[in-house]
């Protein structure tokens, strides 16, 4: 059988009760999974969004994503932990991301799900492009709550 | 040979996703003065840009990073993803 994935960097979507199960299997000491699936919104900044495109850097994604997962790991005594990040086009309400991690109890599980994401949003070589109505497209700039988001996670 | 690479923004705005430079230069801060030459264009997206992100084979690095033949350096803005 080929090893569970980890980390996941696709442009096909995900089924979260798939990918729950998945996380599950073989752990019969789990008292708590907690998931977080990231969706797009069709509004930013006041204006109206008609696709989002993702890009990302093949190779440093990957290792950037396994790295916030250990460091997860290492904080919290965690079971397993799965994430997955779409890239490509996308579509309001589509999902674009998946952090699911399980654990013996579900504080751990909470504070770890929380982590992945905050450390994602500012230290995954991913980066968001719009395409609004009329067709123009801009860059999603880095806000800088998603950098104090991450502060907060500092020992 | 250095591989250098530009994403999201920076690879539109300097018109390259890639290239191959001769590794004639000990840290990133000399790359970025070297590619700063290059004119106003890439001073403003590289070099003088307080937000570049910089990446040496696939960490995070900073102007001071040391480089070498053979390494990526990726040039990219802050990261937006989730």
């Amino acid at each position: 059988m080929a090893q569970y994935p980890f980390i996941q960097v696709q442009a096909e979507d995900f089924d979260l009760s798939t990918e729950v199960a998945k996380l599950r299997e073989g752990h019969k000491d789990i008292g708590a999974v907690v998931s977080f699936v990231g969706t797009v919104r069709d509004i930013n900044e006041g204006d109206e969004v008609s696709i989002l495109e993702l890009e990302h850097y093949p190779g440093m994604t990957e290792k950037a994503l396994e790295n916030i997962r250990l460091e997860a790991h290492k904080r919290w005594h965690l079971e397993s932990s799965k994430i997955i990040h779409r890239i490509g086009k996308m579509y309001p309400c589509e999902q674009i991301v998946l952090v699911a991690v399980s654990s013996r109890h579900r504080e751990n599980a909470f504070h770890a799900a929380h982590f992945i994401m905050d450390y994602l949003k500012t230290n995954a070589p991913f980066w968001k492009k719009e395409t609004l109505p009329d067709g123009s497209e801009r860059w999603v700039d880095a806000r800088i709550s998603d950098k104090e988001a991450e502060k907060r996670w500092a020992e | 040979m250095l591989n250098v690479l530009y994403f999201a923004s920076f690879r539109e705005v300097l018109g390259q996703a890639e290239e191959q430079l001769a590794a004639e230069y000990q840290t990133v801060n000399e790359l970025l003065e070297a590619l700063a030459q290059r004119g106003e264009t890439w001073q403003q997206a590289l070099r003088d840009n307080q937000n570049l992100q910089i990446a040496v084979n696939h960490d995070v690095a900073q102007r001071e990073t040391t480089i070498k033949a053979g390494d990526e350096i990726a040039f990219f803005p802050p990261v937006t993803g989730g």
